[in-house]
């Protein structure tokens, strides 16, 4: 055994059977099956594990728990590479390499460390006063050194190659913590017949029974009790399972760590977040220990007491043999003559003048040193403590050491319980904060009460799993509980005051926040404790100030002169420990990040060369690679080849909604802005809708089938939202109308032809059908049938040119499609993506989303005429608020490109000539395309005032590209005003 | 994470169901031409902090407008019924 093994020959909660080489920084090391990553270096002698964040601080392991500061390593390479975990929280795995963070060039040595350069740019409010003040020109020169300087891990920036999965679980009573309390509650609620999820975070049931020996009463204890719930089928156990959050309706978020030890490409998901819904839910999570306050406290080999017992009965490790235990209550006592036991030598250092009599006597057998009425004045020491200055009654002294293990006392883990705004209440007894009162569906029980002897959380944990399986209405008798009672002592705590005198004192360790930042944000009034955590960024790391929060505002207490419920206490929210992002959205990343909607003629379009496009969830072709190189080549031959010929265009994606009932008709009349009540039965019509405050909302045609029965269609974008609209105002408004809407979206596949060919290629394709102008005019329809599935066939026209619309039953959307090509191949019928279609209803001045944005009202829009005076519909009075008649407001025009070669953009905004381009300008550009029938480019705008007069000049300014433009207003209708092409 | 006791489909997760607003004010009748009832229907909104009414609409179920009664301060739905039934 060499001088750095700190293992132990024997004991412990690890299998010796099974040896594990892992590497830290590079260096291979070897630990056993059942150590955490942290116990196994300390097994190895390894007590400078990072570099704090600001000052670079040696540092070494504090805890063995979610509650570590310091130790946080990078895992992982590439993808995997996952920084800031607390090596007390990893599980030791075979091949498992773990770098430490934020230190350069290597951990022993490095060069920022000699920090008096960088510690007057890193005092509390620097960034507050640099940002702020009049020094915040020297931001730009310091930013890119501090950056570097400061700082954790760094997170890869290759795509994580490796599964996540969310789910979603139910339980009569969840369960968090398996330590006394909540091992004795999932009995006892199993026992009364309730469904049981108990969560723990270790990978090992216990809690803080696995700070006592292994082999003792406690151990045996727990080997009962596990086996007992093992035994019932209604209980679920959930190790390496941190709960993280707590939402409403007792929904408790999980993240479960899977597979860290296999190999990287098992296929199985790394980590499940699991949403668990439990009836009721009881709270064990224990206490965290607090570390104290003094000068160099924050030196590796400075421990938690808690964790250097835990180290030593779980995992075998003497972490000192020199030890000094410096506390304020008797729990670290315990700690002590564990120590004293495996052969450390052992001074306690307390802070108390009378200690319980009980403690003294065994100190003496152990032959521990007892220092009453002493504290800690300073710590001494490189890569690890070597000396400490004491300060008992009778005066200073010092001390040689190697391990200082510190209780500050103990802080329920009431983090939780304070997610849904419970507020912690402040215990003068036991010097802590825990829950207050609880809503009837949560319990509490355990150490994060309060009670801190294993024999009463273990009651107490019997008690609220009773209480909580009866609230889900289980009530079966239950045994009793089987006794455990370790004899601990538990008397008031010392209240300690951070001690600052000398050089730095942490208070958090995680974000090196000293005692001078709370004296600098004091006296610069940052006394609120919600101010002094912004201004300091106390409890603001990865670690959430687990172990900052108390000492924090205890120190902020003590400079105010208040107590502690008066200085109170921080918000909790979740996280509770950190989430990677990965595991949230599970398996919704890529190509499931959303749904797809696909049209019924989704495959043609990829195999007939069509470049897909997102619209919404909708995939739709953008155009087709066979008319041009590029998008621009493209849209342009389509148009051309539509106003010449004829094509094929997939309007499947509109919204279409059936509207039934004996008062449809009334019913259209009311949410449209248009009448309806008149439209003869066969036809359609276009109609537009207000929202209530008066703006446009959505335009479609509906089409009247029969005397009391509609055909609606909507925008792509709008159909969910016209929907719900409608059945919202038959359901809330008029109950009384006899009106039944439902979507038919997915039941029709829809195409539209639009050309001057269009009417001679219905006919070739539907030899029977009479498509003459005087049986299918425009706004004409016929309903039929086509191979046995329903046909409706619109002669509707979005183009401007002679256009109908066909909707077939979804399953047959692609027989038709390839039909319709086949026999309108002689005429040249070619399909054309939605570059074209937009580009030929810019043409034809007809507005959709670009100008139907949510601001703009009917006479806008230039859609006024089409109302009348007609009153009684949707949005009619407070469309006629002032502002929304006022003259000057912004209205559609047409433009032209003024200059050859340059092009129009959408965005632009819009100036006079000679006008200096600053603002909002009058206007802006909405739509634009290139028009083959003006032989350059075009646009709609939205322009305001005089400008907007047909034949003004207006300057188009693009600041993206620093692009400007001379344009003309014109009329929007840049093609056939009269509408005779699509009459014919 | 709500959870709505829907009159026609059961308990439901309210990613189910979309949000409608204020259940409490009263929409003026289609043809009523006072500014002032429109304008208080479409803007003028009390925020308590306590019970507050509202609709809802089950999107992925049954499709009906729902009144919610709940409560701000702790999410607790004290009743849920139908629209068109529990207007008048």
């Amino acid at each position: 055994m060499n001088a750095r093994n700190k293992r132990l020959p024997e004991g412990g909660r690890i299998d010796r059977s099974h040896s594990i080489e892992f590497s830290f920084d590079g260096k291979g090391l070897a630990g056993y099956r059942g150590d955490t990553l942290a116990s196994a270096l300390l097994a190895n002698g390894v007590t400078l594990v990072g570099r704090s964040f600001k000052y670079h601080r040696p540092r070494g392991i504090l805890s063995a728990g979610p509650e570590e500061p310091n130790a946080l390593v990078t895992l992982g390479t590439g993808g995997r590479r996952e920084p800031n975990l607390p090596a007390t929280m990893l599980e030791l795995g075979d091949g498992m390499a773990a770098e430490s963070q934020n230190r350069w060039p290597s951990l022993a040595f490095d060069v920022q460390s000699a920090n008096g350069l960088f510690a007057p740019f890193l005092s509390a409010g620097f960034y507050y006063k640099t940002f702020m003040g009049p020094t915040r020109r020297s931001w730009k020169i310091y930013e890119h050194f501090i950056r570097r300087a400061a700082g954790l891990g760094r997170a890869g920036t290759e795509p994580d190659p490796d599964r996540y999965e969310v789910r979603h679980a139910f339980a009569d009573v969840a369960i968090i913590g398996a330590g006394p309390a909540g091992l004795s509650a999932a009995r006892a609620a199993a026992a009364a017949g309730a469904r049981v999820v108990l969560i723990e975070q270790d990978f090992l049931l216990g809690g803080q029974l696995l700070a006592e020996q292994s082999d003792g009463v406690a151990a045996s204890w727990l080997g009962q009790v596990e086996a007992e719930l093992e035994s019932f089928e209604t209980v679920t156990l959930m190790k390496r399972t941190s709960a993280f959050g707590i939402y409403d309706g007792n929904v408790i978020g999980l993240i479960e760590q899977r597979n860290q030890d296999r190999p990287p490409y098992s296929g199985q998901a790394r980590q499940i977040v699991t949403m668990l819904r439990a009836r009721s839910v009881v709270f064990a999570t224990g206490a965290i220990e607090r570390p104290m306050v003094f000068p160099n406290n924050d030196l590796p080999g400075v421990m938690l007491a808690s964790a250097a017992r835990i180290y030593l009965n779980r995992f075998a490790v003497l972490p000192g043999r020199k030890v000094i235990v410096a506390t304020t209550n008797d729990g670290a006592w315990r700690t002590a003559f564990d120590l004293a036991e495996a052969g450390a030598e052992v001074t306690i250092s307390d802070r108390r003048t009378t200690i319980p009599p009980a403690l003294a006597v065994e100190a003496t057998r152990l032959g521990v040193a007892v220092r009453t009425a002493t504290r800690i004045l300073d710590l001494r020491g490189g890569h690890c403590v070597k000396r400490a200055t004491l300060k008992g009654p009778d005066g200073r002294f010092e001390a040689a050491c190697d391990l200082v293990c510190v209780s500050g006392g103990w802080s329920p883990t009431v983090h939780l319980a304070s997610h849904l705004g419970v507020k912690p209440r402040y215990r003068e007894d036991i010097g802590g904060f825990v829950p207050g009162a609880f809503p009837a569906n949560q319990f509490g029980a355990g150490a994060m009460m309060g009670l801190h002897a294993t024999a009463d959380a273990n009651e107490d944990g019997h008690r609220a799993g009773i209480e909580a399986a009866s609230f889900c209405g289980k009530s079966a008798p239950v045994p009793a509980p089987s006794k455990l009672d370790l004899g601990e002592t538990v008397t008031t705590p010392f209240r300690e005051v951070p001690c600052a005198q000398g050089g730095k004192a942490f208070v958090d360790f995680q974000m090196d926040v000293t005692t001078k930042d709370i004296e600098l944000a004091h006296r610069e009034g940052y006394e609120s404790i919600e101010h002094l955590k912004r201004y300091t960024t106390l409890g603001m790391g990865t670690d959430q100030g687990k172990t900052s929060n108390f000492p924090g505002l205890s120190a902020m207490a003590a400079l105010r002169g208040a107590t502690i419920p008066e200085t109170g206490t921080t918000t909790f929210r979740p996280p509770f420990t950190p989430v990677a992002i990965g595991a949230l959205a599970g398996r919704a990343t890529g190509h499931h990040f959303k749904p797809f909607r696909r049209t019924p003629m989704h495959d043609w379009h990829l195999a007939n060369g069509a470049e897909m496009l997102d619209v919404g969830l909708w995939m739709r072709p953008w155009f087709y690679r066979r008319s041009g190189a590029d998008v621009n080549e493209a849209y342009v031959a389509e148009m051309r080849h539509v106003r010449q010929a004829a094509g094929l265009m997939d309007i499947s994606t509109l919204g279409k909604i059936d509207v039934q009932g004996p008062d449809a008709a009334t019913f259209l009349d009311r949410i449209y802005a248009n009448g309806f009540a008149k439209l003869k039965v066969g036809r359609a019509r276009y109609g537009v809708m207000l929202r209530d405050d008066g703006i446009v909302f959505d335009d479609g045609t509906t089409t009247r089938l029969a005397e009391s029965r509609f055909f609606m269609t909507t925008s792509t974008a709008r159909a969910a939202d016209v929907l719900s609209r409608l059945e919202f105002l038959l359901d809330t408004a008029w109950p009384e109308l006899r009106v039944s809407v439902s979507s038919v979206s997915d039941e029709w596949a829809a195409m539209s032809i639009a050309g001057p060919e269009a009417r001679a290629i219905l006919a070739a394709a539907f030899p029977s059908l009479d498509v003459s102008n005087e049986a299918l005019p425009h706004m004409g329809s016929y309903e039929g049938e086509w191979r046995g599935r329903a046909l409706r066939i619109l002669r509707l026209s979005y183009s401007g040119e002679r256009a109908y619309e066909i909707y077939v039953g979804a399953t047959a959307g692609e027989q038709l499609w390839s039909c319709l090509l086949e026999a309108g191949g002689p005429l040249e019928l070619k399909p054309y993506g939605i570059e074209a279609l937009g580009a030929l209803r810019v043409e034809k001045g007809h507005v959709a989303g670009p100008e139907i944005d949510g601001r703009t009202t009917l006479d806008d829009l230039g859609l006024g005429r089409m109302v009348g005076k007609r009153s009684g519909f949707v949005g009619d009075v407070l469309r006629r608020r002032p502002a929304l008649l006022a003259h000057d407001r912004q209205r559609l025009v047409g433009l032209e490109c003024m200059e050859d070669g340059k092009r129009l953009r959408g965005g632009s905004v819009l100036f006079r000539p000679g006008e200096k381009a600053t603002g909002h300008g009058w206007g802006r550009v909405t739509s634009v395309t290139f028009s083959p029938e003006r032989d350059r480019y075009i646009g709609l705008a939205l322009l305001a005032g005089d400008l907007a007069t047909e034949g003004s000049e207006v300057v188009a300014v693009y600041p993206m590209k620093a692009e400007t433009v001379r344009a003309r207003v014109v009329s929007p209708i840049f093609l056939d005003p009269q509408g005779e092409r699509l009459r014919g | 994470m709500l959870r709505f006791e829907c009159p026609c489909c059961g308990p439901r997760d309210h990613d189910e169901f979309r949000y409608g607003g204020d259940a409490s004010v009263r929409r003026p009748a289609h043809d009523d031409p006072d500014p002032e009832a429109w304008y208080a229907y479409v803007y003028i909104r009390k925020n308590p902090a306590g019970l507050h009414r509202e609709f809802w609409q089950h999107v992925t179920g049954c499709r009906q407008w729902l009144v919610v009664e709940r409560d701000t301060r702790n999410h607790v739905i004290s009743s849920v019924a139908f629209a068109r039934t529990s207007q008048a």
